[in-house]
C-alpha cells in the first residue's frame, strides 16, 4: 500500500478497550473495566516515540490495536491512512520473554520469516529474499550469527536478530516491547545505535518501556499512559510531578530538582514486564 | 552370514499381507512424524489425541454400513477438527475442556454403536490398536494417494505454518490467513490419524504422531531437518517393527510403538550435546 509522505504513520481517535474478562464471554462496559479509555493520538512518519507506564496501563493493548489482533472497542485507528488490517508495514518485536527460544529454527530461519509476506503464498524464498535477509543481518551486526540456533544467543543478540526480522520485513512502523529490559548499558547503545540508523529512512519507531531515563534522554517524544494519555509531548514536558503522579499514584517517589524540573526515584510497583 | 540375514528380511515378504503391512508402516512411519512435529512445537498433543478417539464413531458407521473405514473416519475427524475450532474460538469454554467434552462423549459413542451391532471385542481391539496384517491393496492405495496429499500440503504450506508456529502475532502483522492456516493444520492432522488407524490404532496414533518428532528434536535445531529425521525414525520404527512382529508374533501396533519409544530413548540418553549422558560427562 502506497504511503503519503504527509500523512500520519499512526492515528488514534477516541479510541477505547473494553476488558473481556476471562474468557467468559460476557464483555464489560463498565467504565472501570477499561483497558484503553478515549485514547486520542498522532505520530508522524519517522518519529521515536516511548510509550511508558505502570504494569496494567494498556502498553501491550496499544500495540495489539496497532498490530490488529485485537479491534477497538470504541474509536477509529489509521496507519499511514487507513485501516490497521491492509498493512504488511507493520512489525511487532515481541518481549524476549515471550518468544520460545529452544525453536528449532537458525537465526536466519527467523529473519527469512519477515519475508513470508513478501515472498507469497505457495512459493519458497528466492535468492533475493536471502539476500535480503542477510543485509537485514548486517545492518544490525549480527551476519556471523546466522547460522546459530536462536537458543544459542545473547540477550542483545536475540534482541537485534529479532529487530533484523523487522527490516527483512521492511516495516515502516516497529514496535519494540520491551527490548531494553535486561540488557546491560553497552547493548542498550546497540539497539538505539539500530533505531538511529533507521531515522533517514523514516521508519516510526514505537517503544514500550520501563525505563524513564532512557525514555527521556533518546526519544523525540514520550507517552505517558495509564488507561488514557496522561500526556504525549517532548519529554521534558512529560516528566512533570504531576503527571507522574497522575500515572504511577502512590507508587513512585518524585522529587523536584532545581535544573531540568523533575527526577523519578523509583518505580516500586513495576519491575514487571520482563517475568 | 549375510546370507541368513537376507533370507531372516526376505522371508516373510514372501506373504503378501506382511508386504503390504511393511509398505503401510513406512508409509504412515514418515507420514505421522512430520504433521506430528507440528503437534509437539505447538503443544498440540492432548488435542491430537482427543482426534484421535473422536473419529472412532465415523469408522464404526462406515464399518457398519461397508464403505471403507477411511471415508467415515474423514468425515468424523474433519467436522470434530473444526468443532473444536470453533467451539473454543468462542470463548465460553477453554480449549482443553471442549476437548475433554467432545473427546470422550464422541468415542463413547463409537464404543457404544460397535458394541449395538454384535462382534464387539475383536473389532474394538482392531480400531483401537491396528490391524496391520488385514492392509487390503485398495487400503494401501488410499493411504499412499492421502499421503502424498498430506506431505504435498505441507511442503506447500512450510513457511506459513513455520510462521503460525513459532509467531502468531507475526502471522498477523504478515496478514497470513491465520484462521484458515489453523483449520488447515487440523484437518491435516485429522487426515493422519485416518491413515495411521490401521497401522497403529486410535490408541497408539499419539505415539507415531509424537515420539518421533521428540527425538529429533533432540538432534537438530531446524524445522525442515527435523521433519526428515522424524520422518526416518518414523519409517524405520515401522519396518522394524513389522519384522519384530512377525518373529516375535506379537501385535503389529504395539510392536511399532515400542521399537519407536526405543529409539526415543537411546536418543534422549545419547544424544550428542543433547542427550541426558553427555551432560553429565
Amino acid at each position: 500500500m502506497a504511503h503519503e509522505p504527509e500523512t500520519p504513520a499512526l492515528q488514534f481517535a477516541g479510541v477505547s478497550v473494553a476488558y473481556a474478562p476471562g474468557g467468559n464471554g460476557h464483555t464489560a462496559v463498565n467504565s472501570h473495566q477499561y483497558a484503553l479509555e478515549n485514547v486520542t493520538f498522532q505520530v508522524g512518519q519517522g518519529e521515536r516515540i516511548a510509550v511508558v507506564g505502570p504494569n496494567g496501563a494498556g502498553k501491550s493493548t496499544l500495540f495489539k490495536l496497532i498490530v490488529g489482533l485485537i479491534k477497538p472497542s470504541q474509536g477509529q485507528i489509521a496507519i499511514f491512512g487507513h485501516k490497521p488490517s491492509g498493512h504488511i508495514c507493520i512489525a511487532y518485536v515481541p518481549q524476549r520473554s515471550e518468544v520460545d527460544w529452544s525453536f528449532p529454527a537458525t537465526v536466519e530461519d527467523v529473519v527469512m520469516m519477515g519475508r513470508v509476506g513478501q515472498i507469497g503464498l505457495l512459493r519458497w524464498p528466492r535468492k533475493a529474499d536471502w539476500q535480503a535477509v542477510h543485509r537485514s543481518l548486517k545492518r544490525v551486526n549480527a551476519d556471523h550469527l546466522a547460522k546459530k540456533q536462536i537458543g544459542e544467543l545473547s540477550g542483545g543478540q536475540q534482541q537485534r536478530v529479532f529487530i533484523a526480522r523487522a527490516l527483512a520485513q521492511e516495516a515502516r512502523l516497529l514496535l519494540l516491547d520491551e527490548p531494553l529490559a535486561g540488557l546491560d548499558v553497552p547493548n542498550q547503545q546497540a539497539i538505539f545505535a539500530i533505531l538511529d540508523s533507521l531515522r533517514p529512512d523514516g521508519v516510526t519507531v514505537l517503544v514500550a518501556t520501563h525505563d524513564l531515563d532512557l525514555a527521556a534522554d533518546r526519544f523525540d517524544k514520550m507517552m505517558l499512559l495509564n488507561k488514557r494519555i496522561v500526556a504525549f509531548n517532548i519529554p521534558t514536558a512529560v516528566l512533570t510531578t504531576d503527571n507522574l503522579l497522575q500515572a504511577y499514584g502512590g507508587h513512585m517517589r518524585v522529587v523536584s530538582t532545581e535544573n531540568n524540573g523533575t527526577l523519578a526515584l523509583a518505580d516500586t510497583c513495576c519491575s514487571g514486564g520482563d517475568v | 552370514m549375510e546370507a541368513v540375514i537376507i533370507n531372516w528380511l526376505l522371508e516373510p515378504l514372501q506373504y503378501g499381507f506382511v508386504t503390504r503391512a511393511l509398505l503401510a508402516a513406512v508409509i504412515v512411519g514418515i507420514v505421522c512424524p512430520v504433521v506430528g512435529t507440528y503437534i509437539v512445537l505447538r503443544g498440540m498433543a492432548f488435542l491430537g489425541d482427543a482426534l484421535a478417539h473422536t473419529i472412532l464413531p465415523g469408522v464404526v458407521a462406515a464399518y457398519l454400513l461397508g464403505w471403507p473405514l477411511a471415508v467415515g473416519a474423514l468425515i468424523m475427524g474433519v467436522v470434530t477438527a473444526v468443532g473444536i475450532g470453533a467451539l473454543s474460538a468462542r470463548g465460553r469454554i477453554k480449549e482443553d475442556t471442549a476437548i475433554g467434552v467432545i473427546f470422550a462423549g464422541l468415542f463413547a459413542l463409537g464404543v457404544a454403536m460397535l458394541s449395538a451391532a454384535g462382534s464387539y471385542t475383536v473389532d474394538l481391539a482392531h480400531f483401537l490398536f491396528g490391524n496391520l496384517l488385514g492392509v487390503t491393496t485398495a487400503d494401501l492405495w488410499l493411504t499412499a494417494v492421502l499421503s502424498f496429499i498430506v506431505l504435498a500440503t505441507v511442503a506447500l504450506f512450510f513457511k506459513e505454518f513455520l510462521v503460525i508456529t513459532f509467531d502468531s502475532v507475526l502471522a498477523q502483522t504478515l496478514r497470513l490467513p491465520t484462521t484458515f492456516l489453523r483449520y488447515l493444520l487440523l484437518i491435516l492432522l485429522a487426515v493422519t490419524i485416518v491413515i495411521s488407524l490401521q497401522v497403529v490404532g486410535i490408541a497408539l496414533v499419539m505415539a507415531l504422531l509424537v515420539t518421533p518428532a521428540a527425538a529429533a528434536s533432540m538432534l537438530t535445531h531446524r524445522m525442515a531437518p527435523l521433519m526428515g529425521v522424524a520422518a526416518a525414525i518414523g519409517a524405520f520404527s515401522g519396518a522394524v517393527g513389522v519384522y519384530v512382529s512377525f518373529y516375535l508374533d506379537i501385535a503389529s501396533g504395539p510392536a511399532v510403538v515400542l521399537v519407536a519409544t526405543a529409539v526415543f530413548i537411546i536418543v534422549y540418553l545419547l544424544a550428542p550435546g543433547r542427550g541426558v549422558v553427555w551432560q553429565h560427562v
